[in-house]
């Protein structure tokens, strides 16, 4: 001890504590770590706030506190000692609304075209919602009945006494959801069918299956209406040529269907293997195997992926232009142009209404399809 | 995959399984011969009644019309269908490749800006992404062109910019360079500039291999790439003149045109791959592992230098496959040109020449049989690339 007592230093008491760390929570560390914690984020946090500043108002001034809410024509819209700058001409898009809505479908008519949304959303919320009851019979309504009933409602049927409406009067949001419906109706089972060809060891069958996936998946969608619109009457004969709508239906579902294959052969990939030979050990046939064991966890494992090819299959449907057919883009398009309502800012009002139309539809599919994400991982967790 | 189809059916007695596949596929044979022969001979019958010639003779008629848009010669009055094709496919794959590089750098700007550690940034990005993504692309094409190009000053009030170009919704005019007789001496000295950077590259990599110092890299890349083609410039007396675009009365004359449906395209397919590039860009950033991120910064290494270093080739190898799909379908979405008039290759081929000769089952089979050949040629290199890559990452 005493070899080390000259010099050396003991302490004699408790160190005073250090004071507590600066607070690490709220509004506050928010700003200290997500904003400004180095001098680079502080200049990229400075130039999105100035970017902001200097896009975000004109944008609210130009659709909401400038714009004009209602008026017969043009001059509602256009510049007036009044009004020097106007912004959006949301009047138009009041104006021509039930246009966008029903296309030239007549007016007397209309309500059969409300039924067929009514029955459409109630056949989406039946397979949609996950612990919907009976989904199956569900499933058989999306699938069978809904189609032929809204073949009824919306084409006609003379014998109950609804007047036939031929499809060139079809248009506006109507003929999307239409084209959009149809696609997914027809192309989910056809995926299905292929994706199976594909991984079946008939060589013949999955070489047809094959050549059609990956030709249809090299070539655009455009080509494909092109095709349906122009080839297909010729190779049918005369009398059975298809009208454009129903041409234009084809090529969307034959389309939609290459790509449904790829999602649900990727499906197909990620059931463990057990399943299969469990199924076939417990002496199931091999559509036996599929339908009641492989295909209803495939499915569930790959929604996800349908759904996001649903999104892109909505947003395709505005491709249908190219095949003369009224979609709900087309109306718009088509209205903008209406002399009434030549003023500066039509143009941009209902490109912007239909936008939001298309926003809104697709966000609302990816969200549902995030929500059957995170309930499928928090499945494979338990 | 087939393996296991067939390791399936080993519990299944062999010759009825046989027989049954056998069946099946004579049974499709024949249904999809008899639909081919029927459609055929239908084809035959309809065409025959319309009197519409069949066969490729057309590919030498003349044309006939005019193309708005040509980087290679071509006339109404004399060129052929078969140049037309070649006018439209070149142009399709200028507007393609130029709208890739494009999307790529916006596109792994905005993947990056989605995973900063700025809120605000990321926030923006993230808005970005699902507002491009959610709406068609067509309505993204039609306001470009509609809305904004459209909306651009007549010719009379022409915005004058900078270096003589003339903006108004007639098009982008910009000066055109002339090269003069010596110019070929400034390109000479930039491949020799060129060789000479990756040589020095070669030497201070192979130094640092054997002794550790490490030589700069980047100043003398620049210094030996700029300076040659800039002396033999000066040295070549400026051999390059401007003829710049003059304002007439009705129209422009001189310079380089940018027809506002290019302009248009560009823009559409740029901003809307863009953001699935960021989204595909984000997932391979973060599929790398973050052991590795940690591991690169108890190393000492900066952000920059972990993000450069370590995170972006581990990504890049995630990232490639999805990309090049992107990538495919920026070319095939280039197609939607003929909503606004662009002359690519659906607008001039599967568009005015099938209107003139009626020929549908020609036309349309060429013009997808060139989307295919790209589509299936960019799989094949895709497939080399993945496999090379397989292989390097086993070597180390």
């Amino acid at each position: 001890m005493s070899a080390i007592a000259d010099g050396s230093f003991v302490r004699g008491g408790a160190v005073k504590p250090l004071p507590p760390p600066v607070s690490r929570s709220g509004i506050l560390r928010w700003l200290n770590d997500d904003l400004f914690s180095s001098p680079l984020n502080i200049a990229l946090t400075l130039l999105c706030v100035l970017l902001m500043a200097w896009a975000l108002p004109p944008v609210v001034r130009f659709f909401f506190i400038d714009a004009v809410w209602s008026g017969s024509d043009r001059t509602a819209c256009l510049a007036s000692p009044a009004e020097p700058n106007p912004g959006a001409c949301w009047a138009f898009v009041r104006v021509w609304l039930s246009y966008f809505v029903y296309g030239f479908y007549p007016l007397s008519e209309r309500w059969r075209v409300d039924c067929f949304f009514l029955a459409l959303a109630i056949g989406l919320l039946w397979l949609l919602w996950l612990s919907a009851p009976r989904r199956d019979i569900g499933a058989v309504y999306f699938f069978v009945v809904l189609p032929l009933l809204s073949y009824l409602l919306l084409h006609g049927a003379p014998l109950i006494g609804l007047m036939v409406v031929p499809t060139t009067l079809w248009g506006g949001i109507f003929v999307t959801v239409v084209v959009a419906t149809i696609g997914i109706v027809f192309s989910l089972p056809l995926g299905v069918l292929l994706a199976l060809a594909r991984r079946s060891d008939l060589p013949v069958l999955r070489l047809a299956a094959v050549t059609f996936i990956e030709v249809v998946r090299g070539v655009p969608l455009i080509t494909v209406l092109f095709m349906a619109s122009v080839m297909l009457p010729l190779f049918v004969p005369e009398r059975l040529a298809p009208d454009q709508l129903v041409r234009a239906l084809i090529g969307v579902a034959l389309f939609a269907a290459a790509y449904m294959a790829e999602v649900v052969r990727g499906g197909l990939a990620g059931v463990p293997r057990g399943q299969y030979e469990a199924a076939r050990a417990l002496g199931l046939s091999y559509w036996r195997m599929m339908g009641l064991v492989v295909l209803p966890q495939a499915l569930r494992i790959t929604l996800p992926n349908i759904v996001n090819t649903c999104i892109g299959l909505f947003k395709d449907t505005t491709l249908v232009f190219v095949v003369a057919i009224f979609d709900f883009l087309r109306t718009v398009d088509a209205a903008r142009e209406d002399p009434n309502w030549a003023a500066p800012n039509t143009t941009v009002t209902g490109y912007a209404f239909a936008a939001l139309f298309y926003f809104a539809c697709c966000y609302a599919m990816s969200l549902y399809a995030r929500t059957v994400e995170t309930r499928l991982a928090r499945g494979g967790r338990r | 995959m087939a393996e296991r189809a067939s390791a399936l059916q080993e519990g299944l007695p062999h010759g009825r399984r046989r027989f049954g596949g056998a069946a099946v596929q004579i049974a499709l044979i024949v249904i999809l011969a008899g639909l081919f022969c029927g459609a055929a001979f239908e084809a035959a019958q309809n065409l025959a009644r319309a009197h519409i010639a069949s066969g490729f003779g057309f590919w030498n008629n003349t044309a006939g019309f005019d193309i708005s848009q040509t980087l290679i010669p071509y006339s109404a009055s004399t060129s052929t269908f078969g140049r037309a094709f070649w006018v439209g496919l070149l142009n399709t794959l200028l507007v393609a490749a130029l709208a890739i590089v494009l999307a790529t750098v916006l596109g792994f700007l905005v993947g990056i800006a989605r995973l900063s550690r700025n809120w605000l940034v990321a926030r923006l990005a993230g808005g970005y992404v699902e507002a491009i993504r959610n709406i068609p692309l067509l309505l993204q094409l039609y306001f470009w062109y509609n809305a904004v190009l459209k909306s651009l000053p007549q010719l009379r009030d022409s915005v004058p910019l900078p270096g003589g170009g003339i903006l108004n919704n007639r098009g982008l005019f910009l000066a055109r360079p002339q090269f003069g007789a010596n110019f070929s001496f400034v390109i000479a000295a930039f491949a020799v500039g060129v060789l000479a950077a990756i040589a020095w590259r070669f030497y201070a990599r192979r130094r640092r291999d054997r002794t550790g110092d490490e030589l700069p890299i980047m100043w003398p890349t620049l210094v030996l790439v700029v300076a040659p083609p800039l002396g033999a410039f000066v040295l070549a007396g400026f051999p390059l003149t401007f003829s710049v675009p003059q304002l007439g009365r009705f129209n422009v004359a001189g310079g380089v045109e940018i027809l506002p449906e290019f302009a248009a395209l560009l823009l559409a397919l740029s901003v809307y791959t863009a953001a699935f590039i960021a989204e595909v860009v984000r997932a391979g950033i973060v599929s790398v592992a973050g052991g590795q991120i940690e591991a690169a910064h108890a190393l000492g290494l900066r952000r920059s230098l972990t993000l450069r270093l370590v995170v972006l080739p581990q990504a890049t190898r995630v990232i490639i496959p999805p990309l090049t799909s992107q990538y495919l379908n920026l070319i095939k979405n280039s197609s939607l040109a003929v909503a606004i008039g662009y002359p690519d290759l659906v607008q001039v081929f599967a568009g005015s020449v099938l209107n003139i000769t009626g020929q549908a089952v020609e036309v349309i089979s060429i013009t997808m049989a060139v989307y295919l050949a790209i589509s299936l040629s960019t799989s094949l290199l895709m497939n080399l690339y993945a496999r090379a890559e397989a292989v390097a990452e086993r070597v180390v």
